[in-house]
């Protein structure tokens, strides 16, 4: 199955200081799946999201994305190849509109040149009006449509959420890694989400990697799980399979287990 | 009452709103009812208006604080009055030279600075200002600390407010595209926006380089109104002078930036005879914007045909 993976990453490591807060991290993820980073607080889950995002440089390793390798990519040209994420805490651009903030994503395709632009040819008025069209098309899908014109942050907690994966899928990407996507909502707003992660995997032919605190989203939706402690793999497998392993229930999943 | 959003109206409205304002004052002017003190101050807002916007697209917009505009303005007045005066070339060709060598000089001191986060392009910027004025005080070329004096007069009242109309023009049109909407998230969060897959040094760089481009275009404009340009003109107050306009009209908002440079133009030529007191009433002006307005006179908003809308109709 290696040669349909669409990200393999090998003996990957980072440190900060004294503190090795990801060792000999070797993961793969497949086209179309959808993949679970778990573990206990501090296990190191956003470290590796900003390895591989290029938000920090990894001491030593290797991230292959298909068929080049990540590492030392600034990451605005990471996105460029097809990778886009949200924050665990929510990073939007606060102080403009929630349809602004999906149609920044959408830059990297931006249809009209700079000169386009100040001299407002017709190639700019038409790129404007795709870019919105695509916009309120992704909203539209997750029910954010009457939203459009509030500022990002006026918006209650779990709809900051969902913008910001509206905005990550508004960059087209291949693999969509999403850092505990259901933080602070509530148990319905969480199943809603499910939902709808499994609808765009299928909508947009997504590669999906989501890091969760959730244990009933986690082992309702991911395929494949990783379980994360004090920076290394310590187990890898099905649902199932994680539920049963020892180890597991050892370092993190206690009695929550269901 | 009935929403003004039709593109075409609003610019048929813009449009006659500013010939007639250009043609009002043009006829003053060549009718001679216009007394001198009064052509200053316009040209002058016409000037301060290109600089505070062109400032604001880097300062307000980007988000990136530069304290050395006043530098890239010394650098355009000095090339095309070198141009014209010197050189005996026409007037636009010293405007575009100067445009393009502002430009310049902001692409060398912005590649290396942008390229960081934090407020490295403060302290580059203050250098650079800095360095311009004291490298012209000692060019003996350009007559050191005494300066060119005698550059021919070629600008106009329509070079003036043609060169603020463009300046906006370009700026606005820039600021609302794609690249305008990358460029502003940069400013909102600069690692969003990176990961967002906005190349933010490239973004950073050209509204930099922009920026001082226009700069250069306001140097000009002075140079060949005022016919004499000294160093000692550009220092740091100058820079700080703009500064203030587009911390006054708000952050992220040009028509914010054009009413505090016409406000604060004004209030300086009304206080030319008393410049202790106009220093001391910036500094009140500037502590009570920041207590009561912190976000200045506009914050981030732009007044439109909509604005007026909403004050008349009570209504949004
Ligand atoms: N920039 C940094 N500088 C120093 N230490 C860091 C940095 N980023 C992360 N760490 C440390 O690395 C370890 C792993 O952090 P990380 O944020 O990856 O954990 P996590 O698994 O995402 O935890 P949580 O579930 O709380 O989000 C922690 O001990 C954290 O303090
Ligand atoms: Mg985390």
């Amino acid at each position: 199955m290696d040669d349909i993976n669409l990200m393999e990453i090998s003996k990957l490591e980072k440190s900060f200081g004294g503190l090795n807060a990801v060792q000999d991290f070797n993961f793969h993820i497949a086209e179309n799946e959808l993949v679970g980073l778990i573990g206990p607080n501090g296990a190191g889950k956003t470290t590796v999201f900003n390895l591989i995002t290029g938000v920090y440089k990894p001491d030593n390793g290797c991230i292959m994305f298909r068929d080049e390798n990540l590492v030392g990519m600034a990451p605005h040209t990471i996105c460029t190849k097809g990778i886009a994420r949200t924050f665990q805490n929510i990073r939007l651009f606060n102080d403009l509109s929630v349809l602004d903030n999906v149609k920044i994503a959408a830059h990297k395709n931006v249809p009209y040149s700079l000169m386009g632009a100040v001299f407002r040819t017709p190639g700019y008025f038409r790129g404007e009006s795709e870019i919105e069209a695509e916009a309120l098309h992704y909203l539209e899908i997750f029910n954010l449509r009457n939203k459009k014109d509030e500022l990002a942050r006026n918006l209650p907690y779990g709809e900051q959420r969902r913008i910001e994966i509206v905005r990550a899928l508004a960059t087209r990407p291949l693999l969509l890694i999403l850092d505990e996507p259901a933080a602070g909502m509530n148990p319905q707003e969480t199943q809603a989400l499910m939902e709808l992660i499994r609808y765009i995997r299928k909508e947009f032919n997504l590669t999906i990697l989501l890091i969760e605190h959730d244990m009933s989203l986690v082992m309702g939706v991911c395929e494949r799980l990783y379980v994360l402690d004090y920076g290394q793999i310590i187990a890898e497998g099905t649902p199932a399979e994680i539920r049963a392993d020892k180890r597991v229930i050892e370092a993190y999943l206690g009695e929550d287990v269901g | 009452m009935q929403k003004v959003n039709n593109k075409w109206l609003k610019l048929g409205i813009e449009v006659v709103v500013l010939a007639a304002l250009f043609t009002l004052v043009q006829y003053l002017i060549t009718a001679g009812l216009l007394k001198q003190y009064y052509q200053i101050s316009l040209a002058s807002m016409c000037i301060n208006v290109t600089l505070a916007v062109s400032l604001s697209l880097i300062n307000g917009f980007t988000g990136q604080l530069s304290l050395g505009h006043a530098g890239f303005m010394a650098v355009g007045a000095y090339i095309a009055a070198i141009m014209t005066n010197m050189l005996d070339l026409p007037f636009i060709t010293g405007i575009l030279a100067a445009m393009l060598g502002a430009g310049l000089a902001g692409f060398i001191i912005g590649v290396p600075t942008l390229r960081l986060k934090g407020d490295y392009l403060a302290i580059a910027t203050l250098a650079f200002g800095e360095i311009i004025r004291v490298t012209l005080q000692n060019i003996g070329y350009v007559n050191g600390p005494a300066g060119i004096m005698g550059i021919p007069k070629f600008a106009t009242w329509p070079w003036l407010f043609g060169g603020a109309i463009v300046t906006i023009v370009v700026i606005v049109n820039l600021i609302n595209s794609s690249y305008g909407r990358a460029i502003i998230s940069i400013r909102e969060d600069e690692t969003a926006s990176e990961l967002m897959g906005i190349n933010t040094t490239k973004y950073k760089v050209l509204a930099f380089v922009v920026g001082a481009g226009f700069a250069g275009l306001a140097g000009a404009l002075y140079a060949h109104y005022f016919y004499i340009i000294k160093p000692e003109t550009f220092n740091f107050l100058k820079s700080f002078d703009i500064l203030v306009m587009v911390v006054l009209g708000g952050l992220g908002s040009t028509t914010g930036a054009i009413i505090a440079a016409v406000f604060v133009t004004a209030l300086t030529a009304a206080l030319q005879s008393f410049p202790a007191i106009r220093m001391v009433l910036y500094a009140l002006i500037l502590i009570i914007v920041m207590i009561y307005r912190p976000q200045g006179l506009m914050g981030n908003k732009e007044l439109s045909l909509r604005t007026f809308g909403r004050i008349w109709g009570g209504r949004h």
